[in-house]
């Protein structure tokens, strides 16, 4: 067995941690999100040059033939920065989906420009009535001639704003809850009929509410197959759950390094606040934590993979419940150990805090993975 | 010992009631109901209502213009309150610098100062944090010097709460800088128009400006300010902290809060069925509730100690650890109920009053800021960490 990473892995990994911490100080990420695009166009194409973008998809695909762990590896180091360029809708998801399920001719026409820096992508699979249910999809999409007619609308499409395509899930057979049905398309994302509400989120970054009013697409937008879309769209949120679990990760190393630091240098009652016992055993359990969040995650990356099914959701849910229980005792344990100022928006800690919470909740919280975990695992 | 209202409660909870009902400003208490921020102005209004109605400073005695209620009546009108969506009073004059007043004032002082908190014609904020000191309040360093008839004061305040709202600032000031930590301060009564006071905003994690730095460039206060003696303003603050801890474990509004979470969970589907139907929720919820129930009758036994004449002892530090956690676990739930419509930041419908139609359900907007926000409860007033030591260390002698 081993566990470390290669030589290639170590130099992917070393390249993106410099350009965080040359690039992406605090101060310049504060006025990249100040911006009306949210993310840096500079950044993007540095990415792709650098071959981010293209990474974790295979040379047939046009990529460099990397998987999950260069995924895992790129946004780790992200979340270390907080960095808010739309890589996890546009790589993970929207790339995601067109490896998986993409044919030919729409990876000529989406993903090599996606790997290129020259397209962005977003995920519409939110429903205001279902919850984390991905099968939950009322929006339809009706036979019209060759193509088909899209209608309804989706809530918190991260990076619909930028998007040139918009990856949506519709109904095209079957009851509203029901797992077969389903279907993704591909929507251009200036398509008449598709209109948008943009917000910044918690977080800072950005997510719109995208209403398709009969929008026209043809059969060609079908990624996969018709009525077995939900499959496909599942393995790619397993994928984007790990690769935000690995976010998290540097997330949350990040925060107790700056907790550590902090705890050793602020002086109260005459002595650094890190000799109190308490406080020195709250930065142990936040240590622990951060450990077995980056335990569950490499687990959930090595096996993201897996042909079977049920082994990969099992080892996703397994990481997004770590993710969220370890996130949010070392944000509340940051925030809470650096008194007031964690609680102010000058310091960066409140702003990693928020991301962590908004990754908990991202794709299904605590409860609904623990509940999945539970179902498969008590159905082996 | 009863549990039951007498018929003169439930007498008086009806004229509570009512007042409410009759006195509220609708406009506030859909404010209130709805989580938003509020102005000076929506405070005041609803203060001064009370304030005429004798029944702002409901927690002083008869001779300084309280109510004279019982423990039990003191229950009722928050409780009261609280479900009718009322605000809270802000405490800096009322629950504060009042009682320091007309317990260590001069009759000076007393005449001056007190009919404006009754009536919240004043506003008042609180002087003590500093950078740097955080819950060692004993470090401050802000210094007045004397010079003649006035001290001159230099130096700055922190997490000083509404400040930019303020009339007046009650201050602990360094009076003495050569005598041991508790010994050499004093408190002093400052008026914020007073030339050399500038008030900065701190804005806080979810946006929103509710704190302020303050800072003091020779200000001249007039000597006549000081309460107490000089160098034992130490023993107001201990006096004021302690009274502090009391109101602190906000009992009423987690109340109000669960039932805030069950509404949501009622209107929230999961599976095409209410969230309130899921069983592991509901057993979350159940689990707050009993919680608060807990804290209730902690705070009712205090209460009680108190009317039978006792003082408030440093068990309080139990409601004020207890009391921040439930009211960090009630955002907690309300973030998890929202789910996804927790994400969209709509600052404008918090502060602003807006007319902007909001993202996702009415509900959900303010879950997540309120989660950020109530992170300060285990903080402020002296932190968690700090109540258990006091803890520790007066009620179990370790």
């Amino acid at each position: 067995m081993d566990l470390s990473y290669s030589d290639e892995q170590k130099q992917i990994k070393e390249g993106v941690e410099r350009f965080v911490r040359e690039q992406y100080a605090f101060e310049t990420r504060r006025k990249i999100a100040a911006t009306d695009r949210g993310w840096s166009p500079e950044n993007w194409a540095k990415f792709a040059e650098l071959g981010w973008l293209g990474m974790s998809f295979s040379e047939d695909d046009g990529g460099f033939g990397g998987g999950a762990v260069e995924t895992s590896i790129i946004m780790e180091a992200f979340g270390s920065g907080l960095v808010l360029e739309p890589y996890l809708p546009t790589v993970v998801m929207g790339g995601g989906l067109l490896a998986a399920g993409g044919t030919a001719a729409q990876k000529e026409a989406l993903l090599a420009p996606m790997i290129a820096g020259e397209k962005q992508f977003a995920a519409a699979y939110v429903e205001k009535q279902a919850r984390y249910n991905l099968a939950d999809v009322a929006v339809t999409a009706k036979k019209s001639g060759a193509g088909w007619t899209i209608s309804g609308h989706k809530g918190v499409v991260y990076n619909a704003a930028s998007a040139d395509t918009i990856f949506v899930t519709a109904r095209t057979a079957g009851g509203q809850r029901d797992e077969k049905g389903v279907t993704v398309f591909a929507v251009d994302a200036k398509a008449k009929g598709v209109s948008r509400r943009d917000y910044p989120t918690q977080d800072a970054l950005r997510a719109s509410e995208v209403t398709f009013a009969d929008v026209a697409v043809g059969a060609d937008a079908v990624v996969g197959e018709v009525d077995g879309g939900l499959a496909l769209f599942e393995g790619v949120v397993d994928r984007a759950i790990v690769a935000m679990c690995a976010e998290a990760v540097g997330c949350m190393d990040a925060l107790n390094k700056a907790t550590l630091e902090y705890i050793k240098t602020r002086k109260q009652f005459g002595v650094p606040i890190g000799k109190f016992q308490v406080l020195q055993h709250r930065m142990v359990d936040c240590f622990t934590n951060a450990q077995e969040a980056r335990s569950m995650t490499l687990m959930a990356t090595l096996k993201i993979d897996d042909p079977d099914a049920a082994t990969r959701k099992k080892a996703a849910s397994g990481a997004k419940v770590q993710i969220g229980k370890s996130g949010r005792f070392v944000g509340q344990s940051a925030v809470q150990m650096h008194g007031g100022m964690g609680v102010t928006d000058e310091l960066s800690v409140s702003h990693y805090f928020k991301r962590l919470t908004m990754i908990e909740t991202m794709f299904g919280n605590q409860q609904h993975h623990l509940s999945r975990y539970a179902g498969l695992s008590m159905a082996a | 010992m009863d549990l039951a209202f007498t018929k003169e409660d439930l007498a008086f909870r009806d004229e509570v009631r009512a007042f409410v009902e009759a006195e509220l400003p609708a406009d506030v208490r859909d404010k209130v109901a709805k989580g938003k921020h509020l102005e000076r102005d929506d405070y005041m209004r609803w203060q001064q209502a009370l304030g005429r109605r004798g029944w702002l400073v409901y927690t002083w005695p008869k001779k300084h213009g309280g109510p004279g209620w019982t423990v039990t009546q003191r229950y009722i009108f928050e409780n009261v309150c609280a479900d009718m969506n009322a605000p809270g009073i802000i405490p800096f004059g009322s629950k504060m610098v009042g009682p320091v007043i007309y317990t260590f004032g001069t009759d000076e002082q007393k005449a001056t100062y007190l009919p404006g908190i009754r009536e919240s014609k004043v506003w008042w904020c609180q002087g003590y944090s500093e950078p740097g000191s955080g819950s060692d309040l004993a470090s401050l360093r802000t210094r007045a010097v004397r010079d003649g008839d006035h001290y001159v004061v230099n130096g700055s305040k922190t997490w000083n709460t509404m400040g930019h709202w303020a009339d007046w600032i009650f201050c602990l000031v360094r009076t003495d800088p050569d005598s041991k930590p508790q010994e050499g301060i004093s408190f002093l009564l400052i008026d914020m128009k007073t030339p050399g006071i500038t008030v900065k905003p701190i804005i806080m994690a979810d946006g929103g400006h509710e704190v302020n730095e303050v800072f003091f460039d020779d200000v001249r206060v007039p000597v006549a300010n000081l309460v107490g003696k000089e160098g034992e303003g130490w023993t107001c603050a201990k006096f004021l902290l302690a009274n502090e801890r009391l109101g602190i474990a906000a009992v009423p509004q987690s109340k109000r809060g669960v039932d805030a979470v069950k509404k949501i969970a009622r209107a929230e589907n999961d599976n095409g069925r209410p969230l309130i139907e899921d069983a592991s929720f509901r057993e979350k919820i159940a689990d707050l509730e009993i919680q608060v129930t807990a804290l209730e009758y902690t705070e009712l036994r205090a209460l009680s100690a108190m009317a039978a004449g006792g003082a408030p002892g440093p068990e309080v530090s139990f409601l004020k650890i207890r009391g921040s956690e439930i009211q960090q676990r009630i955002t907690e739930l309300a973030l998890e109920a929202v789910g996804y419509y927790a994400m969209p930041y709509q600052p404008a419908l918090l502060w602003h009053g807006a007319n902007e139609e909001p993202i996702g359900p009415e509900h959900a907007h303010t879950a997540a800021p309120r989660y950020f926000n109530v992170r300060k409860t285990s903080i402020y007033g002296g932190s968690n960490e700090i109540q258990k030591n006091v803890i520790s260390k007066m009620v179990l002698g370790l």
